[in-house]
């Protein structure tokens, strides 16, 4: 005990649990962790020698002060919404699929090829069947780590993570092989999609396309179904007590094939907005880790369909940020990385006092006093 | 403790004496001037519902809370003990209901863990023989603790506590884990305690215990002293009217005909999926309509593992092995088994009888959704919350309506809302799991009262329950299990206390010589 003590005067706080969880705590959490990701950035510039005002300027404002740079945001938060909100539904019902990013590169593979082999026979019909195409795509992926879970009680984090590379191989075997633009001057790429076989853009003159009213209309259906259904309450059970879920008999299959074929089928979506809208074509790398960032977002969201929306515009613009920072202010690009992962970081370490809190060690006197 | 001279107890100040101790909490005075004194060598028992302040009180003078008002007088020295380190160095030790040991790791490892002083295990292993012959509490060291039955981990807590030469002995529900044959045995070693000077503190609900053992008795009710007694010299219903403030009723079970058989355990055998887990072996078992069979055994001897067998959370090799109402249910998970008309009450209240985030209207819908709260897929929650404010004002759980967390409800008050819960989704067969395990004495009553309701109304009820008085007053025929084996049900005017206790330690006994061959 007497180190006990030795560190008390040190530290006088105590980590002391709540009677009750903070449910304010629960929302200032991403806000804290958003504003701690900003100082330790703001600090991380000044010793690279940047004043911090400019790098501000050029990471948060000048990114968005163009409503090209607007179109920007909104597009690339569209992948990051579609996956964020397919895990968070995972997540909540104890399903820990860490493989968006596989899916959503099987998605873009499926959905593409629809658009390249039978995207004119289609016609108007393309889109409609690639959409469908992309999310069975990454249905199809994430069905493995639930049928292993499911039949051999692997570890779907671990089956789900391996998949992304073997993913992301197999994409790079076909544009470098057999699905190659023939005039492509031997790139890496399939041949561009057809009008017929491309997102139609929401705004003239910038990049955002139909996908994003695609991911806020699905935002709206996974907060109903979460809030309403009986399927939602069993899954949201199977997370908050899983003993209690065997109890009252919801399958534990069930519940993560579910989550696992919601999770797949909206990165499988993301991964096929991404080629047949900005991309337009099959190309080695298609995501610059818009499937691991969900991962985040969702977290940050609170795993919430409109924190996942307006977290999705905060991981976009560190996306933005990033890029810009690059070209203006010669930062390497693992700024993007470095910011996403300070966000988390402070995230997790925020939410502790969701059910702690601090109290100042009342130091009392010695434990025993002469009468 | 040999160090203390036992006699001339009467001169001596007192070992503790607490005056006017006050705890507030936001919502609820736990403890209300509060005043206890134990004396020297004295077995003295604290008594008082569920939520009446025991706990509170034993947690300020184990260091665990701080009194907001009151003083600590400790062999006449007022003290302020502000950690349990701090409690144990001044003499005090406690004996916890629910101990936790590893498994994994011998008697003298789990020992060495919970000191206070590094001390190698293999220093401790004589200490350990010393103490537990001269208490008569037989403790092998270097024995795994996953290989050993719940009374013997029991001995473990008390050995330890014990090698600190503790002054105060706090044993908080000593018994409910015991064989009437181990009770008799714990009292001797606490007999043998006082008489060496030490004080023990004794708490516990179960009246007939407390009159044989204890010198004295401190009632609380509500957050303040009620009451003090010599209990030798009071009957059960005077202590229990200090502890209700009311006169309590007993339970009518009036003989009835029993009718078709509803519940049917053939040749039931089924390996555990825990490696220390039982194996039950070819249990037989058939439950009437409007009747209550009890199931009474030592914990760990298979009751978890019948249990989850019948509720269909554990799935039989056969179907046949389990028939509900005629039908063959075996391979059927629990929502079947539902459907079949089971309903089902867990020993584990929070986490598996309710989710203890989601609100009383949400746990009325974990099993209620056969009930009217789910229609085309969506959750009625209208239909759920009627539900779960009828449930409350049936069975009288004291809770914040029907939109407050489960986990914000007592133990007892949450018992309550899932047997009422349970009871009104109107079954053909109910299993229910320790009915009123830390409830108070009068929603004990509640409670059973509603098994019996069922009964009369020709519901066919199985009971487990480690509480042989319980099971006296509410069951036609009991059955014993020990050792992952079920005895023939017999009536229950035709069984007695001593004749249950030698069958449930009988298996106890084969476990203990099996581990002395290893």
């Amino acid at each position: 005990m007497s180190s006990e003590n030795r560190l008390g005067a040190l530290w006088p706080f105590r980590l002391e649990k709540r009677p009750a969880p903070s449910s304010a705590m629960r929302l200032a959490s991403p806000l804290i962790a958003a504003l701690a990701m900003l100082i330790t950035g703001l600090i991380v510039f000044t010793l690279l020698g940047k004043s911090p005002a400019e790098a501000f300027k050029v990471f948060f404002i000048e990114p968005v002060s163009s409503s090209y740079g607007i179109g920007e945001l909104l597009l690339k938060a569209t992948p990051l919404t579609l996956c964020a909100l397919g895990l968070a539904l995972g997540f909540k019902s104890n399903v820990w699929n860490i493989g968006a990013e596989g899916q959503l590169t099987i998605g873009a593979i499926t959905g593409g090829g629809v658009a390249l082999f039978l995207g004119d026979s289609l016609g108007h019909f393309a889109l409609p069947v690639m959409l469908i195409a992309g999310a069975l795509g990454g249905m199809l992926w994430a069905s493995i780590p639930a049928f292993l879970r499911t039949r051999f009680h692997t570890n779907e984090i671990l089956v789900s993570l391996m998949l992304v590379y073997i993913a992301q191989l197999l994409l790079g075997y076909l544009v470098h092989g057999p699905w190659r633009d023939p005039h492509g001057y031997n790139f890496p790429q399939s041949k561009a999609f057809a009008e017929n076989a491309t997102l139609p853009l929401l705004i003239e003159g910038a990049r955002v396309n139909l996908a994003y009213l695609i991911a806020l209309v699905l935002a709206l259906l996974s907060w109903f179904f979460s809030s309403r259904s009986f399927a939602g309450y069993r899954m949201l059970v199977a997370g908050l007590a899983p003993a209690a879920a065997a109890y009252a008999g919801f399958s534990e299959k069930r519940n993560i094939w579910l989550a696992l074929m919601i999770g797949g089928g909206a990165a499988g979506l993301a991964g096929l907005a991404e080629v047949a809208g900005p991309i337009g074509q099959l190309q080695p790398v298609i995501s610059p880790g818009y499937g691991f960032a969900a991962i985040i977002v969702a977290f940050v969201g609170r795993l919430h369909p409109i924190g996942i929306v307006l977290s999705a515009l905060l991981m976009s613009l560190l996306y933005l940020g990033g890029e810009n920072a690059q070209l203006s202010l010669q930062l390497p690009s693992s700024i993007t990385g470095l910011f996403q992962g300070t966000l988390l970081f402070y995230l997790l370490a925020a939410d502790l006092f969701i059910t702690f809190r601090l109290r100042r060690v009342v130091h009392a006197a010695p434990a025993v006093l002469a009468n | 403790m040999s160090a203390d001279p036992a006699p001339a107890v009467n001169e001596m100040p007192p070992r503790l004496q607490l005056r006017g101790i006050s705890k507030r909490y936001p919502t609820v005075v736990a403890n209300d001037r509060v005043d206890l004194t134990v004396k020297v060598g004295e077995i003295h028992a604290l008594l008082g519902e569920n939520g009446a302040g025991k706990s509170t009180l034993m947690k300020i003078v184990y260091g665990v809370t701080r009194p907001d008002e009151g003083s600590i007088e400790w062999e006449g020295r007022i003290v302020s003990i502000a950690s349990p380190a701090e409690a144990r160095r001044l003499g005090i030790g406690m004996v916890f209901q629910h101990f936790s040991l590893f498994e994994t790791l011998t008697v003298a490892e789990n020992i060495a863990l919970a000191m206070d002083e590094k001390v190698k295990p293999a220093d401790l292993a004589p200490r350990i023989r010393e103490v537990s012959e001269k208490y008569g509490l037989p403790v092998d060291p270097n024995r795994l603790t996953h290989s050993m039955s719940v009374g013997e981990r029991q001995r473990v807590e008390i050995v330890r506590c014990l090698l600190q030469s503790p002054r105060l002995l706090i044993m908080d529900e000593p018994t409910s884990v015991l064989t009437p044959q181990a009770v008799r045995k714990l009292f001797e070693t606490l007999r043998r305690l006082a008489s060496e000077g030490v004080s023990i503190l004794y708490i516990s609900h179960k009246l007939d215990e407390i009159r044989e053992l204890c010198d004295t008795a401190t009632v609380l009710r509500g957050g303040k002293l009620s009451g003090k007694a010599i209990p030798a010299q009071e009957s059960n219903e005077s202590l229990a009217r200090l502890m209700v403030g009311s006169e309590l009723k007993e339970c009518q079970l009036k003989p009835r005909e029993p009718g078709d058989i509803q519940l049917e355990l053939t040749n039931l055998t089924l390996p555990s999926r825990d490696p220390f887990g039982t194996v039950l072996k070819d249990i037989n078992l058939r439950v009437r309509e409007g009747e209550i069979v009890g199931i009474a055994g030592v914990s760990g001897n298979g009751q978890k593992e019948l249990l989850s067998a019948l509720s269909g959370e554990t799935l039989c090799p056969h179907s046949g092995m389990v028939r509900i109402c005629g039908q063959p249910a075996g391979l059927r998970n629990p929502a079947l088994r539902r459907k079949l008309g089971l309903t089902f009450v867990p020993e584990e209240r929070l986490g598996r009888g309710a989710v203890p985030p989601m609100h009383l209207a949400h746990n009325a819908l974990l099993t209620g959704a056969g009930a009217g709260m789910v229609r085309f897929g969506l959750v009625q929650n209208r239909a759920a919350r009627e539900f779960a404010k009828e449930t409350i004002a049936q069975f009288k759980v004291k809770c914040g309506g029907e939109l407050a967390a489960a986990s914000s409800l007592s133990g007892g008050n949450l018992q309550k809302f899932i047997v009422g819960r349970e009871t009104r989704l109107t079954p053909k067969v109910m299993v229910v799991a320790q009915p009123t395990w830390g409830v108070d004495v009068g929603a004990s009553l509640l409670i059973r009262q509603a098994l019996i309701d069922l009964r009369d109304r020709g519901v066919a009820l199985l009971v487990i329950s480690e509480e042989l008085d319980e099971l006296f007053m509410i069951c036609d025929r009991i059955a014993v299990i020990a050792q992952g084996r079920l005895t023939q049900p017999l009536p229950s005017s035709e069984l007695s206390i001593e004749k249950i206790g030698v069958l449930m330690a009988g298996g106890e006994a084969k476990t203990a010589e099996a581990a002395d061959v290893v």
